[in-house]
């Protein structure tokens, strides 16, 4: 009976109710989307990380990967000192290199990357093949587009230009063997990769060393314990993990995050007083209605009951309004971010984590409900004979 | 053999009740002393503010006197918790109201049925039942209406059906022909002479003359006293 009331109270006032949701559906739309910007990035970021299964990046000492264009000499003995552990399952040296391609009169500068195809972790494969042979090239759609070039045909590429003379150095024509799309690069980088042999064969000064080595770890093994016996095997070079590179990140984002941390307390806030509000008013105009109900033998809790389950429902159908509103400004919003020059084209700044986004709607509706409480309790506990009295007089 | 009972259904003793109007106190009964036995009908006259519906929230137990003693079946109503008092109120007591105060939102079975599921009646019984009272007081045929879409006489038998849905010891009203027209008054009139004639106690503040005349039992007040029983 007490959810009839309920549910007949709210439609008697449809044009009040339809208003009321559709502020806590904003309310709770914002929440979830600053909920989803507070954590998104970072765990797009983790999620980014993992995606290829490398748990831990060897950088040169004191550096992030390919922050600098410092390199890490000795590859060959690094491989063979990381193969002595038997927690490490694979090794991925990556060589990291400005590359010009020259076509007609034409220069398009981009970067390369050296791996080796069997072990590589930076891109994915769109069509067409890998880089099988020596002389082949796969590159990013939008270096393709630059160049107006497509798979199978044939590029001049250099490592090398010097201004003053006008000369390019390291050249070499490389077949282009395939699409891809580079996992950790931007949307506007124009990329191209290649058998680390033949980056180093165009450029003899990188020969033997690498920017970056991806290290996969044997699974069971515990990843934190692999990156601390490298960092005493290879004091020369900085080992990080995923939750090294996440705590690097967390630092990184920490101005965002509190931001986005406000804003959503904020939006609790707005739809906690909205909730408040309507239940206020909605107990004042019932005033008498309430003394009625308490005079035939209606329990203050049970009037209580009655008006919270108004607000509850209010709430419920505000946040799954609110859901849905704050899937859809996310994407649009993460549409324009995810378009910001330099970022890689893999991170979402708004990431849909099941259990934040109902943590935050239930808080939404857990503090609607402390909301509708206490208007309730009052309205409930008025003097029975005097509301009544007050009621005929008006 | 019947039961006798050795007090009378309700019994008020020297009730002083005073309200603050501002800085004023205002004194809306000064001592009232009366006894109403089972299955009596009594009518409470006098003029305005003279403290009637004042008493009759203190025998409703909506109020609580500020000395002297109420008691009701027997029970202290100024002992009562608030909790004791609405468990008391639901199975006890019915109340009408010059306004009727149905709720707007429910049909007039609901509203009938209300009482009843808050004393956690079953549903079958309790809308059995409504349908009864319904009619009884004559509405068999606007179960379904609301509040809205019935005239003034058809929502105050609602509300005397809502009154007696827990079958109450006592039955008060307050004007409850005070927003009806004549002919439809003398219809609620005949309807509370019925309910006396089958075994309701009642207790009825009223200005209607007609009304007050249908009671076994009038009780003049003035300035917060009884002047005669």
């Amino acid at each position: 009976m007490r959810a009839a009331l309920a549910q007949a109270s709210l439609i008697r006032h449809r044009a009040r109710t339809i208003l009321a949701v559709l502020g806590v559906a904003v309310a709770a739309a914002m929440l979830l989307d600053m909920v989803m910007l507070a954590t998104g990035m970072r765990e797009s970021f983790r999620e980014l990380l993992l995606s290829r299964g490398f748990e831990i990046r060897l950088a040169p000492k004191g550096t992030l990967p390919f922050d600098t264009d410092a390199t890490i000499p000795g590859v060959s003995a690094i491989i063979a000192t990381l193969r002595k552990n038997p927690d490490i399952r694979e090794i991925s040296p990556v060589l990291g290199a400005s590359i010009h391609v020259l076509t007609g009169n034409r220069d398009v500068s981009g970067s390369a990357l050296g791996i080796n195809p069997s072990v590589q972790g930076d891109y994915e494969l769109l069509s067409g093949r890998d880089v099988t042979t020596s002389d082949a090239l796969v590159a990013s759609d939008h270096l393709l587009r630059q160049l107006v070039a497509r798979v199978g045909d044939t590029l001049n590429v250099a490592t090398g230009y010097d201004p003053q003379t006008r000369t390019y150095s390291g050249q070499r024509k490389l077949v282009v063997t395939g699409r891809v799309r580079f996992i950790y690069g931007a949307t506007d980088q124009s990329s191209a990769a290649m058998r680390r042999e033949t980056l180093e064969g165009m450029n003899p000064q990188s020969r033997d060393r690498a920017s970056l080595f991806m290290v996969r770890v044997r699974s069971g093994a515990d990843a934190e314990q692999v990156r601390d016996w490298i960092d005493k095997q290879l004091p020369d070079v900085t080992a990080i993990s995923i939750a090294t590179a996440i705590a690097q990140v967390d630092e990184r984002l920490s101005y965002f995050r509190q931001l986005a941390l406000i804003l959503g307390a904020v939006s609790l806030f707005v739809g906690f007083l909205l909730v408040t509000t309507l239940v206020t008013v909605s107990v004042n105009e019932r005033v008498g209605e309430i003394a009625v109900m308490r005079a035939i033998g209606v329990s203050r809790s049970h009037v209580v009951e009655q008006i919270v389950l108004e607000g509850v429902a209010i709430s419920l159908a505000g946040a799954v309004l609110g859901l849905a509103l704050g899937l859809v400004t996310a994407r649009y919003l993460n549409t324009i971010l995810s378009a910001f020059p330099g970022l890689p084209m893999a991170i979402d700044f708004f990431l849909f984590q099941p259990r934040a986004a109902w943590s935050a709607l239930g808080l939404l509706i857990v503090s609607s409900i402390g909301a509708g409480i206490y208007p309730a309790w009052r309205a409930a506990s008025l003097p029975i004979a005097e509301s009544l009295r007050r009621e005929a007089i008006a | 053999m019947s039961a006798v009972t050795e007090f009378p259904l309700v019994s008020l003793r020297e009730v002083r009740r005073d309200y603050a109007l501002g800085a004023e106190r205002v004194h809306a009964l000064q001592g009232v002393t009366l006894d109403v036995e089972r299955g009596d009908y009594v009518a409470i006259v006098g003029p305005s503010g003279c403290g009637k519906s004042t008493l009759l929230n203190l025998i409703g137990v909506i109020d609580q006197p500020t000395s002297g003693t109420v008691a009701i079946e027997g029970r202290r109503v100024e002992a009562m918790s608030d909790r004791e008092a609405t468990q008391f109120r639901l199975r006890n007591i019915g109340f009408v109201f010059q306004r009727f105060y149905l709720m707007p939102i429910l049909s007039a079975l609901e509203n009938v049925a209300l009482p009843m599921a808050e004393a956690k009646v079953p549903k079958v019984e309790r809308l059995h039942r409504a349908t009864e009272l319904l009619k009884y007081v004559g509405l068999g045929n606007r179960e379904r209406h609301r509040p809205s879409e019935l005239s003034g006489g058809e929502q105050q038998r609602v509300a005397i059906a809502r009154a007696l849905a827990n079958g109450p010891t006592l039955l008060l009203a307050d004007e409850p022909t005070g927003e009806l027209d004549a002919r439809t008054g003398t219809e609620i009139i005949s309807l509370f002479q019925r309910l006396n004639n089958d075994g309701t106690t009642l207790v009825v503040v009223t200005h209607d003359e007609d009304l007050a005349s249908a009671a076994r039992r009038k009780i003049h007040m003035r300035d917060g006293r009884v002047v005669d029983a």
